[in-house]
């Protein structure tokens, strides 16, 4: 590992300062991942700014009704906090699915968005990868490729995010709040990752030396239901082969509202846009869920070994949708 | 001695409170907590398996929740109290999740055997807490559920596994590790 100096911030202020004075440097928050990123020479900041301690720990009800969470509240904290799991339910299984317990404790929710890909090539050093060092090539297209991408994935690179949090926050319709020497702004967490397109080396819509102060949820509306489900090779500590997050309001046995987001699917989290186009307004029924499923996956180019994540990303909508579906008429029905 | 010419490499000054006691460590930034501990400070209980937070075998308690020491950069938890496996016993009297694991015979190599307890000790912290976990059932998950409302139920072996899917044992050792951990719980 590389020789770096070291500054523990304790304000925002003072994390955006230090950058600008040294614009190679590089936030540290829970360093689960970004330690390990060291360690194995993917990346090599001469300057850490620790801003694991920021004053960013609260989570918070805003005046409309939303959820605020600050950058650095842990994921576990995240995922046992009282309203996450009444009311936003999808994000505190979508955490309690992701990594370990240790884990979980020491990861932020800011260094959760930003987490890298665990693409075996970008992780290796020895191999070529545009997302490590841009126009070396993407090995992984014609390699192994079995967890790799099947939606938005270019010529460039074929890597998935492994954040299942930031699954759960598309389909949640979650906002992040952003710091930097420009001031502040908001960008929708659907935005705020890129598809690799020809510079598959900017994960993200951030400049240079921005922060991630917060994330926000819009409140819920009543009768809503949201779940997370993920598909994996081993039952727990593992990454995504293919999730899906949901929200689902069914009344008289109509789907009144739905949102839907892939994960383990592409370079950024997938709202499934055109699936919730289908379902909003159709009966809810399992030949509406799986006609949603296929007009997102219409849009599926598999590589040559990983076509069984589109049935698996099928598959694991319909049994999503279903499940809410009818825990919603469950909570529907007056109490005998 | 450094190459003439070489940059100085950059050092920090980290206190940490180990197992009870104040330290003051000077310590190459590059250190993690697992490598301080190990090399510096002669605790050799939490293992080096994996070195990428992946096997759990280097598991501690910071501030008493556990975590992959291999994972921390020593410099950013400069106040911290750190407890290692060494320091779970008092005087001669074992933890209770150490005597449990004796008494279900939870090991066969013993190399994550300290990851398995730290975790165990931290996961139960946990649950008493009332955090939840992928194992339970979203209509529980879902229940308003302040925190201090003790273990969910019910904690069982499912609920067990789940939690301590973050520390691996190659020897195969989990039905044991399972039954001490279910009968710490319960004492």
């Amino acid at each position: 590992m590389r020789p770096f100096s070291y500054l523990r911030a304790a304000t925002a202020e003072e994390a955006l300062d230090a950058f600008a004075a040294r614009p190679g440097a590089q936030f540290l928050g829970g360093g689960t991942n970004l330690v390990d990123l060291m360690k194995l020479g993917v990346t090599a900041p001469e300057f850490l700014i620790d801003v694991s301690r920021l004053p960013l720990d609260s989570v918070e009800t805003t005046p409309e009704g939303g959820l605020h969470i600050g950058a650095t509240v842990r994921n576990s904290d995240l995922a046992a906090h009282p309203v996450v799991r009444t009311r936003y339910t999808a994000l505190s299984q979508a955490l309690l699915s992701g990594a370990s317990g240790q884990l979980r404790n020491t990861a932020t929710t800011g260094g959760n968005l930003l987490q890298r890909t665990r693409c075996p090539y970008f992780q290796d050093t020895s191999k070529p990868c545009n997302k490590r060092e841009p126009g070396t090539g993407c090995p992984a297209r014609d390699g192994v490729h079995r967890d790799l991408a099947v939606l938005g994935h270019s010529a460039h690179c074929v890597a998935t995010h492994p954040s299942d949090m930031a699954v759960a926050l598309a389909a949640l319709d979650a906002t992040v709040q952003v710091r930097g020497a420009g001031g502040e702004r908001t960008v929708p967490v659907t935005d705020l990752h890129r598809l690799p397109g020809d510079r598959p080396d900017v994960d993200t819509v951030l400049r240079p030396g921005e922060l991630i102060t917060g994330v926000t949820l819009p409140p819920r509306a009543d009768g809503g239901h949201s779940g997370y489900r993920k598909a994996r090779d081993r039952a727990s500590y593992a990454f995504a082969l293919a999730s899906v997050a949901a929200t689902v309001r069914v009344e008289g046995g109509l789907v009144r509202d739905a949102s839907l987001a892939f994960g383990g699917l592409a370079h950024r989290p997938w709202r499934a846009r055109a699936a919730e186009e289908v379902l909003r307004g159709a009966p809810a029924t399992v030949e509406t869920y799986a006609r949603a499923a296929d007009a997102e996956l219409a849009a599926a180019e598999p590589l040559r070994d990983n076509a069984f994540k589109v049935t698996l990303t099928r598959n694991l909508t319909v049994n999503v949708l279903s499940d809410l579906a009818s825990r919603a008429e469950e909570g529907a029905r007056p109490p005998t | 001695m450094p190459e003439r010419g070489a940059p100085e490499i950059p050092v920090s000054l980290v206190s940490l409170r180990v197992n009870g006691t104040w330290l003051s460590l000077r310590l190459d930034n590059r250190t993690t907590l697992l490598d301080a501990l190990r090399e510096h400070l002669d605790l050799v209980g939490a293992k080096k398996g994996c070195d990428h937070g992946q096997c759990g075998a280097c598991t501690v308690l910071v501030g008493g929740r556990r975590a992959n020491s291999c994972l921390l950069l020593a410099v950013a938890c400069d106040g911290s109290d750190v407890t290692t496996v060494e320091g779970l016993a008092e005087g001669e009297r074992l933890h209770p999740v150490q005597e449990a694991f004796v008494a279900h015979d939870a090991l066969q190599c013993g190399y994550c055997t300290p990851g398995q307890i730290c975790s165990a000790v931290g996961m139960l912290a946990e649950a008493a807490e009332g955090h939840p976990s992928y194992a339970t059932a979203p209509d529980r998950l879902a229940a308003d559920s302040s925190p201090g409302q003790g273990a969910p139920e019910p904690f069982d072996a499912l609920e067990i596994r789940e939690r301590m899917s973050g520390n691996l044992c190659r020897c195969g050792a989990y039905p044991n590790i399972v039954d001490a951990i279910a009968e710490a719980a319960r004492s």
